[in-house]
């Protein structure tokens, strides 16, 4: 199953969020595995229109997400995927 | 009980508990987070807050132990909605609450983009209000549009104390709905406005009221700060008569509050046109006027009178039990004793003021 870190900043809002690994082969499904374990995580990386919200970014292994709206990039058993905020300032 | 002045900012809530003129300690609450909407239920005194975080969207919460504890509260939501053909809708900003009616579970939220929403379990879930949603208003471009902002929001609701379903909205921009059965049909009540930014001045629907109180001794009698100037109505938004002059001060502004036992009172905070948005002359003041805005008397008294950019929001002035208090765009917030006469400074060092209440 693929592994899932956090930005520290998520901490705050949930308190005993750390690295899990849940069930997924794509960023949707392991978004909604998420919602499953800290219930209104998700409301915190996506919109009520189901897109990663503007300052979220999330990296499997390496690289950045590709699809932004639907959440369809595909996650490998053993790859490693990273919720952080953007860098934006104010 | 103790008062307090809620000051929501774009880093967090300040409270400000009250001795009788004084300010007897402070609290912090949601500290680094930009508040967007504090509403007081005055029979409940559950305080209810809106965020609008940067990363991780808006979020509301309440507490009922007057901040000691916080619950998260459910959202909002345009899930599957259309803002225009082709356009999704997605939750931006919330911007008001208002009690429903007499029970204490039901409300009304006001959003950007403009949604109506309902809540009758305590704000656990939120119904949109597709009466108001479909209106034929709000798909032409011309009626709702975004101004300042990229979609029109909904920032003024109001409700009949006499009748629960008798309902006003106020929309920046497309003005001033009002309906009679509790949501289900909605009328523009726009006459009388002037909306000076668009070559046909007076259209059915394209104003931009800033913020819209009723007297609830007098309901017929509705105030509001327009982008076009002050306007009153006597008769419940059927007409609205113009209270202010462009060539004049006070015209321009944002914030106003309301006498709910006279609707000959009322004050507002003005601003030079919407070219600046600044304090006139750059002293910031509040005008008032107690013969229904026939005339305006100006009140500067403890308020900077040089070089003062100090702007007020259109939540960020409130009046409650014989207090009165401001916050402005400069982190500066004012409190007064004596409805506006003389002004007492409760803080230099906050950050951005969006909204301020009282309870």
């Amino acid at each position: 199953m693929p592994k899932v870190k956090f930005t520290a900043a998520l901490k705050r809002f949930f308190p005993s969020l750390q690295e899990t690994v849940v069930e997924g082969t794509s960023v949707f499904e392991v978004v909604a595995a998420l919602e499953q374990k800290h219930p209104g995580l998700s409301t915190y990386l996506v919109d009520d229109a189901g897109k990663l919200r503007q300052h979220v970014n999330v990296f499997i292994k390496n690289e950045l997400i590709q699809d932004r709206d639907k959440l369809s990039d595909a996650v490998h058993e053993n790859d490693e995927m990273f919720i952080f905020q953007a860098l934006s300032g104010g | 009980m103790q008062r307090a002045i809620l000051s929501g900012t774009s880093k967090g809530l300040v409270v400000f508990w009250m001795n009788k003129t004084s300010v007897a300690k402070t609290e912090v609450h949601f500290r680094g987070f930009p508040v967007s909407m504090v509403f007081i239920d005055d029979e409940t005194q559950i305080w209810w807050v809106a965020l609008s975080h940067k990363h991780w969207g808006e979020k509301l919460h309440f507490s009922s132990d007057c901040g000691v504890s916080w619950q998260a509260a459910g959202l909002p939501s345009f899930s599957g909605l259309k803002y225009k053909p082709g356009i999704a809708a997605s939750l931006k900003k919330i911007w008001v609450m208002q009690r429903a009616n007499q029970d204490p579970n039901q409300f009304w939220l006001g959003t950007e983009p403009g949604g109506l929403f309902f809540s009758e379990d305590s704000g656990k879930t939120f119904r949109l209000n597709e009466a108001l949603w479909n209106h034929p208003s709000r798909l032409n471009e011309h009626q709702w549009f975004g101004t300042g902002k990229d979609y029109p929001f909904i920032h003024s609701i109001l409700v009949d104390p006499r009748d629960h379903k008798h309902i006003y909205i106020g929309v920046s921009c497309a003005g001033v709905f009002e309906s009679r059965d509790g949501g289900k049909n909605w009328h523009p009540r726009n006459i009388g406005l002037i909306a000076a930014y668009l070559p046909k001045t007076t259209p059915e629907v394209g104003h931009d009221p800033h913020q819209m109180l009723m007297c609830q001794s007098n309901p017929d009698v509705i105030w509001q700060q327009n982008h076009c100037g002050i306007f009153r109505t006597l008769n419940g938004g059927l007409e609205w008569i113009q209270m202010s002059d462009v060539a004049d001060t006070p015209h321009y502004g944002f914030a106003l509050a309301i006498d709910d036992t006279n609707p000959d009172v009322a004050w507002v905070i003005p601003a030079e046109s919407d070219e600046s948005r600044v304090p006139i002359d750059l002293k910031l003041r509040v005008c008032k006027t107690i013969d229904g805005g026939k005339t305006w008397q100006s009140f500067s008294n403890g308020l900077p009178q040089e070089n003062s950019f100090d702007l007020v929001l259109r939540h960020g002035f409130v009046r409650k039990s014989g207090l009165m208090s401001f916050g402005t765009t400069n982190g500066n917030l004012y409190g007064s004793f004596d409805d506006g006469e003389m002004w007492q400074t409760l803080s230099n060092t906050l950050a951005p003021i969006h909204t301020v209440a009282i309870a």
